[in-house]
């Protein structure tokens, strides 16, 4: 009976179901094995970022997979969430409850960096072809550039601003530093645990698959499958290329503020094109417009080197070789064939014991 | 499409071989650790040794800071075979993990090291790096030297950690002392990169000392790690302001660059570094060193120095891993060793928690006199800075000379 009620649900509904059954089932798993004491340190102190890259991943995927836009400066937007959640935080953690401070951190970090995915969107959206990519690798780095020159101290006085050295903010004697050039911000006080990253994964989920799955998120796929088509349709295609965008943006400056309060210094330079492109091979490895697949991309790719250092000297080259592999696992059209064959016939042959124990009741 | 799956077979084979290769060799480690400690242990109440304290390290051993890393890495390595071999048996138990230069990974390491069950920690060697490990030691109460981190909030962090570099300032004020108290120059130009927190660092206190000490800064010009690949601009600029002396608190590679730019164009002020210019001579390639004659440099360590200390140093070293160290292993060298003098006279053994030897540590390194390669009579306060007294070099004919 269950099972056919089961059978009922729309397919898009059941996959998304399978999606939050994967997170939350991982995270009773880590509850349990914590509770048991058998997690090593080594895992435990990998949750926090394993759930900030899985929110950067489906961010990502919302503009890769289904705005069928490329985006190079992911970090980009990960880093002024970062920054200006974790200024919130800073300023704000002596003064206000910290569940508070916690949260409004989550929200500035999140609109910061939805208000520069507007800016950066508004113009680039407008045109069709590679421009969003070049647009937000430039953005990207000069995000980073900016940060590792911005010097910001607050005193008495109020806020003191400089783009040259600490020295010429003029703080009087009782100031308080909080961005210090390309130190970035340091001596923050950890907030970030693996229950918070979770919510935020959830939220996540429930926000993109239900935009993907909504009125908008139709218009949003036949822009990318089609934009002529889309257009003849009367598809306002800036607005809605804009909606998944901004989107996108504002989940990657939320990860931005999970991933810095999990460690006491916060610098510009962690953000840059290479962890953007890191962020895209968990997209492409899961599986371009597959959710679910970004999930399990980057949580597994984030834990595999750490995995592989048992390995020593070997590290990095298996963990390329991995990552080639898998590559041509998932990718390769005769290898994706042999794999469909293949659990056909696993299923067939379940079907079939499936239909022998029905006989086989039936004729007791 | 036989063809096919028999290639990706051979591929799998290959990677699973190699993966073999590289596990067989990091268990074979463990389990020559693990017969040395049996073995030490059936000798044990002869000789009265104990139980091995567990010292991690923890730098970039790939990715772009990997000199550093890998020096470092082979100096600890050294200081801790002689020690074990000199006393007959097992002193130390050490384990060396890649951080990448990134504070996510170096996290990740020490949570590692936790999992085998560190005691002492001798390390991360880079700044950024250290700056959140040391947030996670002072929190486990896990004693934390760093060689090379040497900037002032690292040692800010908890009472726990301890340095034996000069921290930024440090150096910044020491240099400006030394270029005034010797006359070297008035008017002064500095290049600095304003991307990388060391270099800042001491470029700050730099010019905050040398107001104080009546030098002028003619030229003050940056450039940041993107944006490297011509310097001749910042030089041309110190040049058209008359600077005498350009001071340099960079590292070596754009340091040669910059000499080279100058050789071109004619420009001959003296040059002034720190101690990432350590590695001049030997670390750049296609670089002409006779460029960098005349060169001065503060550094605590220069590998050609005449005492038996260094010379003992340089030469196993050198037959260990087939080059001269630098400062940098020089460093890594001293931290093992002074935590083992410490270890020595605090009775320490590898019994007592980590917490337990952070505690003795810390009483016995604020109060203790060590004599290292990088300077002798040095001291720590409570803070964890170390006091020793800043040595400059000069780069005579291709070799270090003292000023």
């Amino acid at each position: 009976m269950a099972m056919t009620k089961w059978n009922n649900i729309k397919k898009s509904t059941k996959s998304n179901l399978i999606t939050f059954g994967i997170v939350i089932g991982f995270y009773l798993l880590v509850q349990i094995l914590s509770a048991a004491g058998v997690m090593t340190n080594s895992f435990a102190g990998q949750l926090v970022p394993i759930c900030a890259y899985v929110v950067m991943a489906i961010s990502l995927n919302l503009v890769v997979g289904f705005l069928g836009e490329l985006s190079l400066g992911h970090a980009g937007f990960m880093s002024v969430g970062a920054f200006s959640g974790t200024l919130v935080w800073v300023s704000l953690y002596d003064t206000v409850p910290h569940w508070l401070a916690l949260i409004l951190a989550f929200v500035v970090g999140g609109l910061v960096a939805g208000l520069f995915g507007f800016v950066v969107g508004v113009p680039v959206l407008r045109l069709s072809g590679d421009y969003l990519a070049i647009v937000t690798l430039a953005f990207g780095e000069i995000v980073k550039n900016f940060m590792n020159a911005v010097y910001l101290g607050v005193d008495s006085n109020g806020l003191h601003f400089s783009l040259k050295d600490s020295n010429s903010l003029g703080l009087e004697p009782d100031g308080k530093i909080l961005i210090n050039g390309a130190m970035g911000i340091t001596g923050i006080k950890k907030a970030s645990t693996f229950t918070i990253g979770f919510v935020l994964v959830l939220i996540t989920l429930i926000v993109v698959l239900n935009l993907i799955n909504s009125r908008s998120g139709r218009a949003i796929s036949a822009i990318r499958d089609n934009e002529i088509a889309a257009k003849s349709v009367g598809i306002n295609i800036t607005r809605y290329k804009l909606i998944g965008f901004v989107t996108s943006a504002v989940f990657a400056g939320m990860a931005g503020v999970l991933y810095s309060l999990n460690f006491s210094s916060l610098v510009a330079k962690k953000f840059d094109y290479n962890t953007s492109i890191n962020i895209l091979v968990f997209v492409v490895l899961g599986g371009i417009g597959s959710i679910r697949g970004s999930v399990i991309a980057a949580a597994i790719l984030t834990v595999l080197p750490e995995m592989l250092r048992g390995l020593n000297d070997y590290r990095m080259l298996i963990y390329a070789i991995v990552l080639i592999v898998m590559m041509i696992f998932t990718r390769n059209p005769k290898l994706v064939a042999w794999r469909k064959q293949f659990t056909d016939k696993v299923k067939a042959q379940f079907v079939k014991s499936k239909d022998k124990s029905k006989k086989s009741k039936g004729v007791a | 499409m036989k063809k096919k799956i028999i290639s990706g077979l051979l591929a799998a084979s290959m990677v699973l071989s190699l993966a073999a290769c590289g596990s067989s060799a990091s268990s074979g480690e463990a389990s020559s650790e693990a017969a040395s400690t049996t073995e030490s242990a059936s000798t044990e109440g002869a000789t009265g040794e104990t139980t091995p304290i567990k010292i991690g390290g923890i730098g970039p051993i790939t990715g772009a800071a990997a000199a550093y890393g890998k020096a470092v890495q082979h100096g600890e390595e050294l200081a801790v075979k002689e020690i074990n071999e000199a006393a007959g048996y097992t002193v130390f138990d050490w384990q060396f993990q890649d951080d990448e230069h990134d504070a996510e990974k170096s996290v990740n390491a020490y949570n590692n090291l936790k999992d085998w069950g560190v005691q002492i920690l001798a390390g991360p060697v880079t700044t950024t790096p250290t700056l959140a490990v040391a947030a996670e030691t002072a929190n486990d109460n896990v004693f934390t030297m760093t060689p090379s981190a040497s900037a002032q909030n690292v040692i800010e962090t908890g009472d726990n950690v301890f340095q034996v570099c000069f921290t930024d300032p440090n150096q910044g004020v020491a240099s400006a002392d030394y270029i005034a108290d010797n006359g070297l120059a008035t008017k002064i130009g500095v290049i600095y990169d304003s991307s990388d927190a060391y270099s800042s660092g001491i470029r700050d206190k730099f010019t905050e000392e040398a107001g104080v000490k009546g030098l002028e800064i003619v030229a003050d010009e940056s450039f940041t790690g993107d944006n490297k690949s011509d310097l001749s601009t910042q030089l041309a600029k110190c040049q058209s302001a008359g600077a005498e002396l350009v001071f340099m608190p960079i590292y070596y590679t754009e340091a040669s660059q910059i000499l080279t730019t100058a050789n071109k164009t004619g420009y001959a002020p003296k040059f002034f570094g720190c101690d990432g210019m350590d590695g001049i001579l030997d670390g750049v390639e296609g670089f002409d060193t006779a460029l960098a004659e005349d060169l001065m440099l503060l550094t605590p360590f220069a590998a050609d120095a005449d005492d038996a200390k260094t010379q003992a140093f340089v030469a196993a070293y050198e037959e260990a891993y087939g080059e001269t160290p630098n400062q940098f292993a020089a460093d890594a060298y001293d931290v093992i060793y002074s935590i083992y003098q410490a270890v020595q006279s605090a009775n320490i053994t590898g019994d007592m928690s980590a917490s337990d030897i952070c505690e003795a540590l810390k009483a016995e390194f604020t109060s203790m006199t060590f004599d290292g390669l990088t300077g002798t009579g040095m001291t720590w306060d409570a803070s964890g800075a170390v006091s020793k007294a800043p040595k400059a070099v000069v780069i005579k004919n291709g070799a270090y000379a003292a000023m």
